[in-house]
């Protein structure tokens, strides 16, 4: 069993609270930069592939599991992440310039678009936000002068200092663009969680009565919160496009949303472990089923992948509804608390009535 | 000098006056309780002074400022802070948390400063911190700093709400029934705090609560309400023998049981 011991406030506000933690996480970033020379390089191109979906799902972590504003529409913020980078690459922008400024576009646009979607609640929030999925396939085409319309458009050559970024090529090196977006917006996650910000974020998600009483503006925090969220989904789907050469109108349809919502929910909603969790779950489950049917020796099945995914969805939400980490959380503290740990310490206590006439 | 009035307040739902044409005023330094059966209008007064409720017409005064000009999240900068009736925390998150929501009014820190987290949000974590120390240390919290909403005591979260609203350095704090579902010696210890909370940190007290033995140890005046209106005002005695209080609680003939007992009463 471990103590903290916390001799000032910095404990709990620095990033690592104890020489544990830091030691822990510097560990897996050492392993995740040694990963090239470790794996062979189809495995490397999934591992990117994880990485790419976790920068997504942060994006959308931020809103749903942080803020508690469910949206179905990250898959039109992702294309127009993807989008507004290529076109800027195309247009002679260094990538490392480019992604950004994709991201801030996005997010710009999402905070706007926010304006009107955040005076809804529950499931009209995410009616709206899955027709603007919808939306998203059918503007793509309008726009075909910029955005190739149907034809779709290919991915430009990527180069960052003279070196080019080629998953065919030097798959190590898409492997180090994505781990680095990924740690980067990691990093800004969870500064804003120990910021002031982070908490209205949470506040809003758990009374929104009471966060107004505390002073926290809750149309301007949605709005943040839901500019942020594009903003990281548009990086994720820039880089997505990216990493698959091609893309038109129907790469990011509003399945990719739908996917990314149950990523996070299997992930475990409001942790951001939840989001690389669950992007491992997403990125290695149809791999691990192709291998699956392969070696029952049959046929694929049309449709088992989907029918797989629904399954799981639904059996986390009945049995562990705070998901692969909040799994791993229990076990923990099982082990810690070893043999002191009660079966229904996290058991969900009841309620008290919420004041929710007020709103 | 009088920190919050109203003024011929009134606001219906629908058909039901919740508050009819009522006018009070609670001064600075004074611990003020509203009391009345249920259905009075008491929260119904609270949620206007939050402005969760606009008022039809009549006025609300904040130190010489109109909160009716305000919006809701400006009535906690102001100075204003309070607790719910049923308990309104943030419960996903730790009591530490929760009370550093409580200094949201005092963020000076922009969103770029805090998504890099640079040098002036760290200094202000530091002093928002000692500012919730503060209060912790104030109100017993300590062994319960890292502690989940989700599995406190009703008690503890009753407290961690007094907290939060301290932590916002209010001028005015209104409690909405702080006794309620308090044990005897929670009770008993909430009536220190608001002792202490008026004589040490010299806030204003506005509150809601049921229990008299509460009521009339730590307010210096009371209003009574019935059915929106006011029935009567002043110490907590004169209000508990005003007859027309003694009518709205217990019917007109407990008036001549009363005026019988007089005598033994104390």
């Amino acid at each position: 069993m471990r103590f903290h011991f916390k001799t000032s406030y910095d404990h709990d506000i620095r990033l690592f609270p104890d020489r544990w933690t830091l030691s822990v996480y510097g560990a897996l970033l050492v392993l995740m930069l040694v990963l090239p020379w470790i794996i062979d390089s189809f495995y490397l191109g999934e591992v990117t592939n994880v990485l790419i979906w976790a920068v997504a799902g942060l994006g959308l972590m931020l809103l749903t599991g942080q803020t508690g504003q469910v949206s179905l529409g990250h898959s039109a913020f992702m294309a127009l992440g993807c989008y507004s980078c290529v076109i800027m690459m195309e247009n002679g922008v260094p990538i490392l310039l480019a992604l950004p400024l994709a991201g801030v576009l996005t997010g710009v646009i999402g905070a706007i678009i926010a304006l009107p979607a955040l005076r809804l609640h529950g499931v009209y929030l995410a009616i709206f936000t899955l027709a603007l999925a919808i939306l998203a396939d059918d503007v793509i085409v309008i726009l075909s002068p910029w955005t190739g319309g149907v034809n779709g458009k290919f991915a430009p050559e990527i180069w960052i200092f003279g070196i080019e970024i080629n998953r065919w090529a030097n798959p190590a090196s898409w492997y180090f663009l994505a781990l680095g977006t990924a740690v980067v917006v990691t990093l800004l996650y969870r500064n804003l969680l120990r910021a002031p910000l982070g908490r209205a974020f949470a506040a809003v998600r758990d009374s929104e009565i009471s966060a107004q009483a505390m002073g926290v503006d809750v149309a301007r925090t949605k709005t943040l919160a839901f500019g942020l969220s594009c903003a990281f989904a548009g990086l994720g789907g820039a880089l997505l496009g990216l990493f698959a050469g091609a893309f038109n109108n129907e790469t990011f349809n509003f399945l990719i949303s739908i996917q990314l919502l149950m990523m996070i929910i299997i992930g475990g909603l409001g942790f951001i472990h939840g989001a690389f969790l669950g992007a491992i779950v997403i990125a290695f489950l149809p791999q691990f089923l192709s291998i699956l049917t392969d070696n029952l020796g049959s046929a694929s099945i049309p449709g088992l992948e989907t029918g797989v995914f629904g399954m799981l969805l639904i059996a986390f939400i009945l049995f562990e509804p705070m998901g692969l980490y909040g799994r791993w959380l229990k076990m923990r503290t099982w082990l810690e608390l070893f043999p002191f740990a009660r079966r229904d310490m996290f058991r969900r206590q009841k309620t008290y009535l919420k004041t929710e006439r007020l709103r | 000098m009088s920190l919050l009035t109203l003024e011929n307040v009134t606001l219906k739902f629908g058909g039901v006056t919740a508050v009819n044409n009522l006018s009070m005023s609670v001064n600075e330094g004074e611990v003020f309780a509203l009391v009345g059966p249920n259905g009075a209008g008491k929260s119904t007064v609270f949620n206007m002074i939050s402005r969760f409720y606009r008022p039809f017409n009549g006025k609300i005064t904040f130190d010489g400022q109109n909160l009716l000009d305000r919006r809701p999240n400006e009535v906690a900068s102001l100075g204003i802070a309070r607790t719910f009736q049923n308990i309104e925390l943030f419960d996903h998150a730790t009591v530490l948390q929760n009370l550093l929501v409580g200094r949201h009014r005092h963020r000076k820190t922009t969103l770029v400063e805090e998504i890099l987290f640079m040098g002036r949000t760290r200094s202000e974590e530091r002093k928002h911190r000692l500012a919730v120390e503060e209060v912790i240390e104030f109100l017993d919290l300590q062994a319960y700093r890292d502690k989940m909403i989700m599995g406190l005591p009703y008690g503890v979260r009753k407290v961690v709400e007094l907290a939060r609203a301290l932590a916002t350095k209010p001028r005015l704090l209104l409690l909405d029934e702080p006794a309620s579902g308090l044990s005897v010696e929670e009770t008993q210890d909430m009536r220190w705090w608001i002792d202490d909370i008026r004589r040490q940190m010299g806030i204003t007290v506005l509150m809601v609560e049921h229990d008299m033995g509460l009521v009339s140890k730590v307010c210096d005046r009371v209003l009574a309400l019935a059915d929106g209106a006011a029935l009567a005002e002043g110490t907590p005695t004169e209000v508990q023998s005003h007859p027309a209080v003694i009518e709205a609680y217990l019917g007109t003939s407990a008036i001549s049981k009363t005026a019988n007992a007089k005598g033994e009463r104390v």
